[in-house]
């Protein structure tokens, strides 16, 4: 080996801003205007299974990749990985769930019984996707969703949940050339304003050695406030929306608890889901279940890089001190009110708005990111001032120059919108068109999409450029492991057989058994570790002899 | 923060990579233009876009629960 230079790269990243392994989760709102008793879970297994068909076309391979459910203890591998080459044999798989893909429920039950609104096959019907880009693209219930790769920093944040709609879309296109079915929209939202709510989650990998009791305390008082920079906004106040109005979280009116584990009732605004993903006496990952799916990216930008940053300050142990009276009370508060001078009460006896609590967070983090250096604009870690400056800036606007805000802020520029269409036609908040704006302002479909419409006036702001964002449609972070789970996708695809967070399982022509290649470091299995494996082999046989060490012995990294 | 910015970079003791590792955001769009100019235009295009038939349109989009 002469790849493997010195210590691993990439190991660790810089302590105390905004640099983090993070990801994003969106379910889409999913509709077939054409078929509306439609059976959902069905219409969003179509959706997986059309882009299985596209990707089909675009590479050979990888299009149906298994999710991996196991989760067994690993072998750790000195370049970035570990390896268990004994455990599993082809039996083991098959009592993974079942996978059945639309085709073959059609060929079952009939192309007709699918238009139903059927109970009994919806039950047993699970897709699952691995992308190239090493997303996961699966069937949730009643909605599509997009599970984007693990990245290091709010930037790639942004990029590779946006790629996610493009993979949205590409189904939505596909299954729309397609004369047998009906045309499906999917929406980046997460109500159907009909009391029926769906998440948009975000994940945070944290040492486990923090405190959980550290981080309710150190977030709670956050995320009541920070939907005033990255709510989505949301006609109608009320689960059912029965109240008219415009309120500036779609999540907020369904959030009743402070912590807890559930996240489909009795919300909490702190989730306690334990599934690391990872090495799980090293490493918490926070599931964080109370944002809004964003379309703005500047919305979307600070919505991972201010919590990435607060989580920084609460392992620090500077978070601000303060304790919001009735955190769910004063969630629904801040989010009806869009004036953004509804005051709170703390603990300690202020009042204070959602905005005085993000200047707090924000003077917090400034503070420790200079101490620690990482915000430095020219020497930090490159992403931690630009969170700070736009941060800043749009709390700044949204106090002075709501105007300027709307560019960026997406329930401002939703809300300024829909004061557009009442003042010029004088509709009341209850007006179907009202609720036809607010829904239609996150149907990814460009040409339809009403946030895509301001987007292309330059009415909203970007952070990552259009050309960034489909490049990572197909290419996978390179900073983390999610490189290596993408290119094996699109290297090998045909050679895999299943995959997961944290493994990857391959099915080779001459091995015995499957081979199971666990990825429990989210930094390494990155470019610089296994970029020159996947460019020196061209078959997944001689690429698993070198990784597994057949023939060989195991390079040191 | 914004007066940092305009200060000169101070020479290191470290070697200073000549090239600048990422490209330094875009500033916010200096013709932020939410104004009202262009409102009715933008209004317009977008009454060509809306679904037909708002009411019925909304009230069919019914979703079943999620996470």
């Amino acid at each position: 080996m002469t790849d493997a230079k010195g210590p691993a790269a990439g190991e660790s990243l810089p302590v105390g801003g905004a640099m983090r392994v993070m990801g994003a989760e969106t379910e889409y709102g999913i509709h077939a205007p054409s078929a509306p008793s439609a059976n959902a879970t069905m219409m969003s297994a179509r959706v997986v299974q059309a882009y299985a068909q596209v990707t089909r076309q675009r590479a050979a391979g990888g299009a149906e990749t298994r999710w991996d459910y196991t989760d067994e203890e690993p072998l750790h591998d000195a370049r970035g990985w570990t390896v268990d080459r004994g455990a599993a044999h082809p039996s083991q798989l098959t009592d993974q769930p079942p996978v059945l893909d639309a085709e073959a429920v059609a060929l079952a039950y009939g192309r007709e019984e699918l238009e139903l609104d059927g109970q009994d096959e919806s039950g047993t019907l699970l897709m699952n996707m691995v992308l190239g880009n090493g997303a996961r693209l699966y069937v949730d219930h009643a909605h599509p969703e997009y599970s984007s790769p693990e990245v290091t920093n709010p930037r790639d944040a942004v990029a590779w949940d946006a790629a996610g709609d493009l993979v949205g879309l590409a189904a939505v296109r596909r299954l729309a050339a397609d004369p047998a079915l009906p045309p499906v929209n999917l929406y980046k939202n997460n109500t159907d304003n009909k009391s029926v709510s769906y998440g948009s989650h975000e994940n945070y990998l944290m040492p486990r050695s923090v405190p959980f009791g550290d981080i309710v305390r150190g977030l709670t008082p956050f995320f009541v406030s920070r939907q005033v920079v990255c709510g989505a906004g949301r006609l109608g106040i009320g689960q059912d929306s029965s109240t008219p109005g415009f309120q500036v979280s779609q999540r907020a009116d369904f959030f009743e608890a402070e912590v807890g584990l559930e996240t489909t009732i009795r919300r909490p605004i702190i989730n306690t889901r334990d599934e690391p993903h990872s090495t799980a006496d090293k490493y918490r990952r926070l599931h964080v279940i109370i944002g809004d799916a964003n379309l703005s990216q500047v919305s979307n930008y600070l919505k991972f890089g201010t919590t990435a940053m607060v989580l920084s300050l609460i392992e620090a142990g500077l978070a601000p001190k303060i304790e919001v009276y009735e955190p769910v009370a004063a969630l629904k508060t801040v989010s009806h009110d869009t004036s953004l001078t509804a005051k709170l009460r703390l603990l300690d006896g202020r009042r204070v708005t959602a905005l005085d609590i993000q200047w707090m967070y924000h003077e917090a983090a400034a503070k420790l990111a200079q101490d620690t250096g990482v915000g430095d604009a020219l020497d930090g870690d490159g992403h931690t001032h630009d969170v700070l400056e736009r941060w800043a800036s749009v709390l700044t606007q949204l106090d002075t120059d709501r105007a300027s805000a709307a560019t960026s802020v997406e329930w401002l520029a939703k809300l300024t919108l829909l004061d557009g269409y009442r003042q010029r036609d004088g509709l009341e908040w209850n007006d179907a068109r009202l609720g036809l704006v607010d829904l239609q302002w996150a149907d990814i479909r460009p040409e339809k999409g009403l946030y895509y419409r301001l987007l292309s006036r330059n009415r909203m702001q970007r952070v990552v450029e259009d050309a960034a964002i489909a490049a990572a449609v197909t290419e996978p972070p390179a900073d983390t492991r999610a490189f290596f789970r993408g290119k094996c996708i699109s290297s090998f695809g045909k050679d895999v057989v299943g995959a997961s967070w944290d493994s990857v399982i391959f099915d080779v022509p001459g091995y015995g058994r499957l081979q199971r290649v666990p990825t429990r470091e989210p930094l390494r299995g990155t470019k610089a570790l296994t970029g020159a494996l996947f460019e020196r082999y061209r078959e997944a046989g001689p690429f698993l002899g070198e990784l597994l060490g057949h023939n060989s012995t195991p390079p040191a990294a | 923060m914004a007066g940092q910015e305009q200060q000169q970079p101070q020479s290191r003791d470290s070697q200073v990579e000549d090239d600048i590792p990422e490209a330094p955001p875009a500033p916010p769009e200096a013709q932020a233009s939410a104004s009202t100019e262009g409102v009715d235009d933008l209004l317009d295009e977008i009454d060509g876009v809306l679904e037909s038939n708002a009411e019925e349109f909304v009230r069919a989009f019914v979703q079943k629960g999620g996470q």
